[in-house]
């Protein structure tokens, strides 16, 4: 056994053993914790294929951004994961049709998969020679130059989605102190302070 | 004992042998860079500062290391022991990996890596787990407060760290560390490196680490005045030394990537004289000494000040400044000051 498929069976053993973590694990911080150890895991095998810009970008966004914000609301929420499980027992045949679905269609690819005859030669680009470029280079040359169109549509979609969403949930209150830190930043402290001669045993004359 | 060299285990050997050199070297630095690090502010502030343990105190930083080492581990009560044990492990080590794509000198590398700057980024993004990780198995109030702050910071000041990297990678039109700094090979010397053209990102560069690291003005998370000690305050012995030394070697590796990136790494300044890896290292000194002089002088942030400096001040300009290098590279203006590579080639 080579070194790289030990590399292989560790990272997917621990793939596997890390997404049961996740789902047996009784306290909620540990099951996004064995999350992020499944992402690292795959992150792994990625790169054993080849592909390791997807990989980085696996940990930098899943790992570095959104699994953050899991832990975040998990740490915060305070859940009491002894009442989800008791309706557990009610949304297990879903969970069942859904895993079976997600099978079939990966065990499909190992069953009957075709791809037309004509597809390849129907590409608008051909993906550059993975030989002599390298990963990016050659992600680069697809998206930003030959589907520069289509990736912009992508993330024009996406920015609308992000406004309506920031829309629809922002709502403005009155009564709420606020700092606007350029008027604090030209705030003068000769005009800030006032000193006053108070004579005691006076009324304060202003 | 040629032939053992290039088989299997010879290979192994000396892999292990160029890891340990590199740890070694981070290691020992770190032992004098706390050293350094307390001299300077002691000088600042008109003190002495260590100079009790070996010569002129020089040794302080080993004494102090036993002194961790041989303490009792203090877990406290209702904290998440497996949790809280390994996320000092999660801080050191990651910090620690991250050398292994800085190139110390032309070929002085341990991986070199296509993506070394993304495997850098990919790495500095996943040590905010430690600090989670710590402040809230730690079971406190102050800590879980201080783990919240300081992932809160050290995700917004990543975003522009990264749109500034971006600028810098498309002058230099490749990915890989030791390729960045020798596309900053010229004739002028330390007029061809990247600093003159990304001049305003230097200072944001700069900036933005010492909040990426926690460091002061930007240390809110273990703000002593409001939180006490933040993610470390129940931390003792061992485990706070893992801690604390994850956070030099990532104030260090931050040096590094200042050094590599806008100042042109194992480059001599100079252009008659030889590069090497010396150059590098002083580069790492000099701005670790500047990182000191900061956290002496420059009184700390207020926590809604930082937030806003990260995203409304420095991330736009960040991303500004790389459509405008896009702009400059696309047209090759001001005479390939901005582009070292050829478009499309």
């Amino acid at each position: 056994m080579g070194i790289v498929d030990f590399a292989f069976y560790l990272f997917a053993a621990l793939a596997i053993l890390s997404g049961l973590g996740v789902v047996f694990a009784r306290n909620p911080v540990h099951a996004v914790l064995w999350l992020i150890l499944a992402f690292l895991a795959s992150a792994g095998l990625f790169v054993l294929q080849g592909a390791e810009f997807v990989a980085m970008l696996l940990v930098i966004v899943y790992v570095g951004a959104v699994a953050v914000l899991f832990l975040f609301v998990v740490m915060m929420l305070d859940v009491d994961f002894a009442t989800f499980r008791a309706g557990m027992a009610r949304s297990i045949p879903a969970g069942i049709l859904i895993a079976a679905v997600l099978l079939m269609i990966l065990a499909l690819e190992f069953g009957d998969w075709r791809t037309s005859e004509s597809a390849s030669t129907r590409l608008l680009a051909t993906t550059p020679d993975l030989s002599t470029t390298g990963n990016i280079e050659a992600l680069g040359r697809l998206i930003y130059t030959e589907y520069v169109l289509l990736f912009q549509t992508a993330g024009l979609i996406l920015l609308v989605a992000m406004i309506g969403a920031i829309v629809l949930t922002h709502r403005k209150r009155k009564g709420v102190k606020r700092q606007d830190i350029l008027s604090q930043l030209y705030r003068d402290p000769g005009k800030a302070v006032e000193l006053r001669d108070i004579r005691p045993g006076r009324r304060d004359p202003g | 004992m040629q032939s053992f060299f290039e088989t299997g285990p010879g290979i192994f050997v000396i892999v292990l042998a160029q890891c340990l050199a590199v740890v070694a070297f981070v290691m020992i630095s770190l032992l004098f860079l706390v050293y350094g690090d307390r001299k300077i502010w002691a000088a600042v502030q008109m003190r002495r500062g260590p100079n009790v343990v070996g010569a002129f105190g020089l040794l302080q930083s080993v004494a102090d290391a036993l002194k961790y080492v041989l303490k009792e581990i203090v877990v406290p009560a209702g904290a998440d022991r497996a949790v809280f044990l390994i996320a000092p492990w999660v801080s050191f080590v990651l910090a620690l990996s991250a050398w292994a794509v800085i190139p110390f000198s032309e070929g002085w590398v341990l991986a070199n890596l296509n993506i070394g700057i993304l495997f850098i980024f990919a790495v500095s993004s996943l040590e905010v787990y430690g600090v989670i990780m710590g402040g809230w198995a730690s079971n406190s109030k102050y800590a879980f407060l201080g783990s919240l702050r300081s992932a809160a910071q050290m995700i917004s000041y990543e975003v522009s760290i990264g749109f500034i990297i971006i600028g810098v990678l498309i002058s230099a039109g490749s990915l890989n560390l030791g390729e960045i700094v020798l596309t900053q090979d010229g004739p002028y010397g330390f007029f061809s490196w990247y600093w003159l053209p990304h001049l305003p990102m230097v200072v944001l560069f700069f900036v933005s680490a010492l909040a990426e690291t926690n460091r002061p003005p930007f240390d809110l998370p273990e703000a002593e005045s409001e939180l006490v000690a933040g993610y470390q305050v129940e931390y003792s012995s061992t485990p706070f030394l893992l801690f604390m030394a994850g956070e030099y070697i990532a104030i260090f590796l931050m040096c590094a990537l200042l050094s590599i990136l806008f100042f042109g790494g194992w480059l001599s300044p100079i252009p008659g004289l030889p590069d090497g890896a010396l150059w590098m290292v002083g580069k790492m000194a000099f701005f670790f000494f500047l990182f000191s002089m900061v956290k002496a002088i420059v009184p700390r942030y207020r926590y809604d000040q930082l937030m806003r400096l990260g995203w409304k001040v420095f991330l736009p300009m960040s991303i500004g400044w790389v459509a405008l290098v896009g702009l400059f590279a696309q047209y090759s203006l001001f005479g390939g000051f901005f582009v070292r590579w050829t478009v499309g080639g």
